[in-house]
């Protein structure tokens, strides 16, 4: 039962991934037909303008996949490090915190490569993670959800009035990076993905890795002991893999927003609490999510585009709701 | 004994008029001079005497315009805007009992935001209107944000994580008109929903003046009834106090008076969520605090404004240097919260 729940799932994404994957090479200010999308992508062909615009496609759809893996998986960890239902890079203020150090950067420091950009937001984003949630772990009960949601968007609206301050006299600087507030992955190129590649490869290896411990931590510290866990060391490469994973996107793609909350809260509906599960699937689906929302934010934006973190946004905030109406007054 | 007992409740409750007295008139003062250096200071200082003459219809070359078209505006468009912002977050904190709870942080002024823009915008009409759509937008959004939370016993946490939410949903349906909205509108929409009293005109300030005088007067009548409610929802109703319909009619002011500030001059960060507690020091606890709040959101953003025009070399929008001063007020009070188990 069990088994075939986690297949039928799985063959759900797959082919969510498959027909989102298409659409992304077709929609656009531009649709193009099959035949050109056949073209370009199995025989390399550049030769029409349909051909043209597939290729040009091709880095962005794969960009917004992996980011989308990346994203689901980061939220996944987080909530099962911090045993937190609404942990998500955004929710945290995680996102913010990568964009504030990034355009610091770019304005006085006069960086301009993408592989700074990186750094800096990672460590933004590690900042930000642990200002967030020593803020919301204080006092008694530790880190419950209402605490961690406020301290987080309390940090984020603080870093983003500076990220305002720093951006409005400089007129140059707020036209490129606008996309930092909303987060938009139209900015990817191949030389850009291979470079956050590596990152995103260790955030989820790591993750993966950790999965049994993770599912150990679920039963609470005492018990996750006594399972021979260790639970510290466990909790801080969670959130290490966590952070890396979405700071590296954010580098990228600015802030998207709930995508890792709204994923692996799904998943853990559908399929239960096990980890190992939970990780892999939400990876898939966050993938599926991401990708969507892309093609969704190209299509209801027509001719520009919607940004695809306003998209995901608009459908993920919905869940942020749902989970605050759904828990019981305690438990909050 | 008894006789003694209520000598010192009548002192305490005397000695607490006293300072709320005090207080409010300190305030009203300070945001009397702080409207006199808004029309005093700029690029030309003109003195105390041709302003006005200025005032009284005296046409002074270069002054007049200056203070009539650029400046006064300015202060009473600060001065309106801050007190309707402050006067409503503090009807919100009181009646929802937690100071987190304030319009800004729940979303109430970004449904405010969201029909302002759509209507501006999108359907391109005219100022009233654009009023009007703020709240209707105000009022179905405080709606949603009631309904959803209610459910079971009331709990503030619920309410502000639902609030936080919808704020997350509106933001992404303001950022989606931005993007509809016909290039040349784009700046002044920007400039807008930062929170800026540039390029306010006089025809702007009538209404939202009436709308104030209307309202005001209301809030602080039920203002009291609120205080009772404070002391918990059976015992106001014991004490004879409507709860309901005192709620509501708060709410919808407040929510009026709000959405009439938004239109004007676009979500002023964190002024509702800080006047409250500001005044509250000030006052102390136990007293009616709205008019206090609106004086002290008056000054707040009178206080932004002057610092955002002329402390640095650019010139920054009232909304941005509100919103760096008042959230790290509000990571502070979470901590404080969070030590003393306010939120749990």
């Amino acid at each position: 039962m069990k088994k075939s729940k986690v297949f039928i799932t799985l063959i759900i994404c797959l082919t969510g991934l498959l027909l989102c994957f298409i659409a992304s090479l077709v929609f656009g200010s531009r649709d193009v037909s099959m035949s050109d999308v056949k073209a370009a992508l199995f025989y390399n062909k550049a030769d029409t303008i349909g051909q043209i615009v597939v290729t040009k496609r091709i880095p962005r759809t794969v960009f917004s996949l992996i980011a989308g893996a990346a994203l689901g998986i980061s939220g996944a960890v987080m909530q099962a490090v911090t045993r937190n239902p609404i942990a998500d890079p955004s929710v945290l203020g995680v996102n913010t915190g990568a964009s504030l150090f990034v355009v610091i950067g770019i304005a006085f420091f006069n960086i301009s490569n993408a592989s700074q950009y990186i750094w800096l937001a990672l460590l933004g984003a590690a900042v930000t993670t642990i200002f967030v949630y020593g803020i919301g772990s204080m006092g008694a009960g530790g880190a419950t959800p209402i605490k961690l949601a406020l301290a987080g968007s309390a940090t984020s609206a603080a870093l983003s009035s500076f990220v305002s301050a720093i951006l409005m006299p400089r007129a140059d600087v707020m036209d490129t990076f606008r996309f930092w507030q909303v987060g938009s992955v139209s900015g990817a190129n191949w030389t850009n993905i291979r470079m956050i590649l590596p990152f995103l490869i260790v955030g989820a290896l790591l993750a993966l890795i950790l999965a049994p411990f993770l599912n150990a931590l679920a039963l609470g510290d005492e018990m996750a002991t006594v399972l021979g866990v260790h639970t510290g060391t466990a909790r801080l490469l969670g959130a290490f893999s966590g952070v890396i994973l979405c700071g590296a996107v954010t580098a990228l793609a600015g802030p998207i927003g709930f995508v890792g909350l709204m994923v692996p809260h799904v998943m853990r509906l559908l399929l239960g609490p096990d980890q190992r599960i939970i990780l892999p699937m939400s990876a898939l689906g966050g993938a599926v999510v991401l990708t969507a929302a892309d093609v969704i934010g190209r299509v209801l934006g027509s001719p520009g585009e919607l940004e695809s973190g306003i998209v995901t946004a608009f459908v993920g905030a919905p869940v942020l709701i749902w989970i605050a109406m759904k828990s019981k007054g305690n438990s909050l | 004994m008894t006789d003694k007992n209520s000598n010192i409740v009548m002192d305490g409750f005397q000695a607490r008029k006293r300072r709320y007295l005090t207080v409010t008139c300190c305030l009203a003062v300070f945001v009397l001079v702080l409207c006199a250096i808004v029309l005093l200071y700029g690029n030309t200082i003109y003195p105390l005497s041709t302003i006005w003459k200025v005032l009284k219809g005296e046409n002074i070359k270069g002054a007049t315009f200056a203070v009539k078209s650029l400046r006064l505006p300015r202060m009473l468009s600060g001065l309106l805007c801050g007190f309707a912002f402050g006067m409503a977050g503090s009807t919100f904190q009181t009646m929802l009992r937690n100071p987190l709870a304030s319009p800004d942080i729940i979303g109430v002024t970004s449904g405010s935001s969201a029909a302002a823009i759509f209507t501006l915008i999108i359907l391109g009409l005219p100022g009233p209107t654009v009023s009007i759509a703020a709240v209707l937008g105000g009022t179905v959004t405080s709606a949603f944000i009631y309904l959803l939370s209610r459910g079971g016993s009331y709990n503030g946490g619920r309410l502000i994580l639902i609030g936080l939410g919808m704020q997350a949903m509106l933001n992404a349906l303001i950022n989606y008109f931005m993007l509809k909205a016909p290039q040349h509108d784009v700046p002044t929409a920007f400039r807008w929903l930062s929170g800026s009293l540039n390029g306010i005109s006089m025809s702007d300030i009538p209404m939202l003046a009436v709308v104030l005088l209307i309202f005001t007067p209301v809030i602080v009548m039920l203002g009291r009834h609120l205080r009772i409610l404070e002391l918990g929802e059976e015992t106001a109703i014991t004490l004879g106090i409507h709860a309901d319909r005192t709620r509501l009619l708060l709410i919808l002011s407040s929510v009026v008076c709000i959405a009439f500030a938004t239109a004007t001059a676009g979500p002023i960060a964190f002024v509702s969520f800080l006047s409250g507690p500001i005044a509250r020091k000030l006052v102390g606890a136990g007293m009616n605090n709205e008019l206090p709040s609106g004086l002290a959101g008056a000054c707040l953003v009178l206080m932004a404004d002057l610092i955002g025009q002329f402390a640095f070399t650019t010139r920054f929008p009232v909304g941005v240097i509100t919103g760096i001063l008042g959230a790290p007020y509000l990571l502070f009070l979470l901590i404080r919260m969070n030590k003393s188990g306010g939120i749990s």
